[in-house]
C-alpha cells in the first residue's frame, strides 16, 4: 500500500501507478462537478471554457459565500462548505468525461460501477474515495474558488478548486479493474444467506 | 397561548442553521458505540474520520455536511395554543427561505420538471410541513430535518401480500442494505415501516429514520423486529460508506401502522451518519432549543 503525493495535473502513466488500497494526496486543482453540470455537458452539448485535461473532479456542489473580487477570491466566490455527494448517480458520464475532457481522477463517495471500471481500464483513471458528510474538514483543504463556469446551474456549476494538501483519499477503484467496492459486495453477498437465516427470513 | 409568527419564523430559521452544524448528541454516543465494537482497519479510519468532521464542524463554526438537504418542519402543537393556520405556514417557509440567504445556504431545491432552483430552499409543497397535536399544556414543539438526499435516494415501498409474511418484510430490508452499499452514506440509521398505506408506510419509515438513537419501537413487535434488524445488518460488512466493516448502522428503527387484510406494505427510508435534526419548544415561558 503507496502513498502518491500528486501535483495536478498528471498523465496517464502516473495514475497507472494507483492500486486499490493505496492512498492519495492531491496538491494544486481540482475541479467540483455533479448532475447538472454533466447533463448539460454531455446530453445538452454544452462546452466549458475550462481545461479539465489530466485533473481530478469531484462530486460535489458547494455552498458558497458571494464577496467581492480579490486575490483570495478571483470570481467573487468563497468557499464556506465543500463536501461530496454520491458518486453512483453520475456513472453514465464517466466514459465521456475522460474522452472528452481527459479527467483522469474523480473523487466522490461510495464508489461506481462496471462502466466506470471498464473507462479506467481502457484510458487511464483512478476512483479517490473521501469520506462522505465530512464537509466540514472537507473544506479546510480548499484554499479558494479560482473559476467557475455554468454559474446559470448554480450551485451545480462547474467549479475549479485552489487546495492545499488534500487528503489522504483511498483509491477505491484502478485502472487494472480493481474495486474495494466490488471486493465489498462480493463478501456482503456472500453473507447474506447466513444472516436472513439468522432472523427467520431465509429463503 | 397566542403563537407568535413573527417568533416562529425566527425560530424556524434558527432550527435549520442549528441542525446543519450541531450533531445531536445521540448520535455523537452512537459513533462512540460504534468505534468501540469496530475491528476493520479502513473502518475505524473512516469513523475517525467522521467524528474529527464533528469537531472540526464546531471549531470552525461551520456545517457539517455540504448538503442542506430537503427542509423538513415537524410542527407539534399542544392544548390551548392558538394560531392561524395559513399564517403558520406561511412562516415557516419566510424562516426557512430567511436562513438559506442570511447563512449562504445551499439550496438544495429545485421544481421537479424544470429543475429550476430558485435559490431559496423553498418549492412547489417545500419546506415539508407536518402538523401533528398533543397533549402538553400551552407548548408547541418544532423539529426541524434537513433530509440529506444521499441517503433520501434509499428509499423503497413494497406491497407484500399477506402470505409473504414478515420474513418477506425483512428480507426486503436486509437486501436495501446490500443493495445500497455505501451509496447511503453508512454508519446509517435504517428506517423501516410496516402497515399503514402506501404513503403512510413511507412516513413511518420517515419517522424511523428520523427518530432519536436509543428509543424504542412503541409496539413490543415492533421493537422486537428492530432488535433483531439492527443486530443483523451489521453482520453483512457493509461498514463505513460501504468500504468493508462491521459499522453499517447505528440502529434500525421499525414504525408501524394497522394495515388492511389485503396488504402487508413495507417501506425502507434511510438516515446518513449526518443524522441531523433540532429541536425547539415554544412555551409562556420563552423559547428551548434542544
Amino acid at each position: 500500500m503507496a502513498h502518491h503525493v500528486l501535483d495536478m495535473p498528471i498523465d496517464a502513466a502516473k495514475v497507472r501507478e494507483l492500486q486499490i488500497g493505496d492512498t492519495v494526496t492531491l496538491r494544486k486543482t481540482l475541479f467540483g462537478i455533479r448532475d447538472a453540470t454533466l447533463i448539460h455537458m454531455f446530453d445538452r452539448g454544452r462546452e466549458t471554457r475550462l481545461d479539465l485535461d489530466g485533473h481530478a473532479v469531484i462530486h460535489t456542489a458547494p455552498n458558497v459565500r458571494r464577496v467581492d473580487r480579490s486575490e483570495e477570491a478571483p470570481v467573487g466566490y468563497a468557499p464556506f462548505c465543500i463536501g461530496t455527494t454520491t458518486s453512483q448517480r453520475m456513472e453514465r458520464f464517466t466514459r465521456q468525461l475522460m474522452e472528452r475532457e481527459g479527467v483522469r481522477l474523480i473523487i466522490g463517495k461510495g464508489g461506481m460501477g462496471a462502466d466506470t471500471s471498464a473507462a479506467f481500464k481502457d484510458l487511464g483513471g483512478a476512483y479517490l474515495a473521501i469520506v462522505g458528510g465530512a464537509a466540514a474538514l472537507e473544506t479546510t483543504w480548499i484554499e479558494r474558488i479560482e473559476d467557475v463556469d455554468m454559474d446559470d446551474l448554480h450551485p451545480e456549476s462547474l467549479w475549479k478548486f485552489r487546495i492545499r494538501d488534500l487528503g489522504p483519499l483511498l483509491v477505491g477503484m484502478d485502472s487494472h479493474g480493481g474495486s474495494l467496492f466490488e471486493t465489498v459486495r462480493d463478501d456482503v453477498a456472500s453473507r447474506r444467506d447466513a444472516v436472513l437465516a439468522s432472523i427467520g427470513a431465509g429463503e | 397561548m397566542q403563537l407568535d409568527m413573527a417568533e416562529v419564523e425566527r425560530v424556524c430559521s434558527d432550527l435549520y442553521i442549528r441542525a446543519l452544524k450541531i450533531l445531536p448528541p445521540d448520535i455523537k454516543d452512537g459513533f462512540k458505540r460504534l468505534v468501540g465494537a469496530e475491528t476493520g482497519e479502513t473502518a475505524k479510519a473512516v469513523l475517525g474520520v467522521m467524528v474529527e468532521n464533528v469537531a472540526v464542524a464546531e471549531r470552525t463554526n461551520n456545517i457539517l455536511c455540504q448538503d442542506t438537504g430537503i427542509p423538513i418542519y415537524n410542527i407539534t402543537i399542544g392544548r390551548n395554543v392558538s394560531f392561524d393556520g395559513a399564517e403558520l405556514k406561511a412562516a415557516i417557509r419566510r424562516g426557512c427561505e430567511r436562513s438559506t440567504k442570511e447563512n449562504s445556504l445551499r439550496s438544495s431545491v429545485v421544481h421537479p420538471i424544470t429543475r429550476q432552483n430558485d435559490q431559496t430552499s423553498c418549492g412547489v409543497r417545500v419546506p415539508i410541513v407536518h402538523v401533528d397535536f398533543d397533549e402538553r399544556e400551552e407548548t408547541v414543539g418544532i423539529e426541524m430535518i434537513p433530509k440529506g438526499s444521499g441517503s433520501e435516494n434509499g428509499s423503497f415501498l413494497k406491497m407484500l401480500l399477506p402470505s409473504d409474511g414478515v420474513s418477506a418484510a425483512k428480507r426486503f430490508v436486509i437486501d436495501r442494505v446490500i443493495e445500497l452499499g455505501g451509496r447511503v452514506c453508512p454508519p446509517t440509521i435504517v428506517g423501516v415501516g410496516l402497515g399503514g398505506t402506501s404513503d403512510m408506510c413511507m412516513h413511518l419509515a420517515k419517522i424511523a429514520a428520523t427518530r432519536p438513537l436509543g428509543t424504542v419501537c412503541s409496539d413490543p413487535e415492533g421493537a422486537k423486529i428492530e432488535a433483531e434488524l439492527s443486530k443483523a445488518v451489521n453482520e453483512l460488512g457493509v461498514g463505513p460508506q460501504g468500504l468493508g466493516g462491521r459499522s453499517t448502522s447505528f440502529a434500525v428503527h421499525v414504525e408501524i401502522a394497522a394495515t388492511h387484510i389485503t396488504q402487508n406494505p413495507v417501506a425502507v427510508n434511510i438516515q446518513c451518519h449526518s443524522a441531523r435534526r433540532a429541536l425547539a419548544t415554544i412555551t409562556p415561558g420563552g423559547i428551548a432549543f434542544s
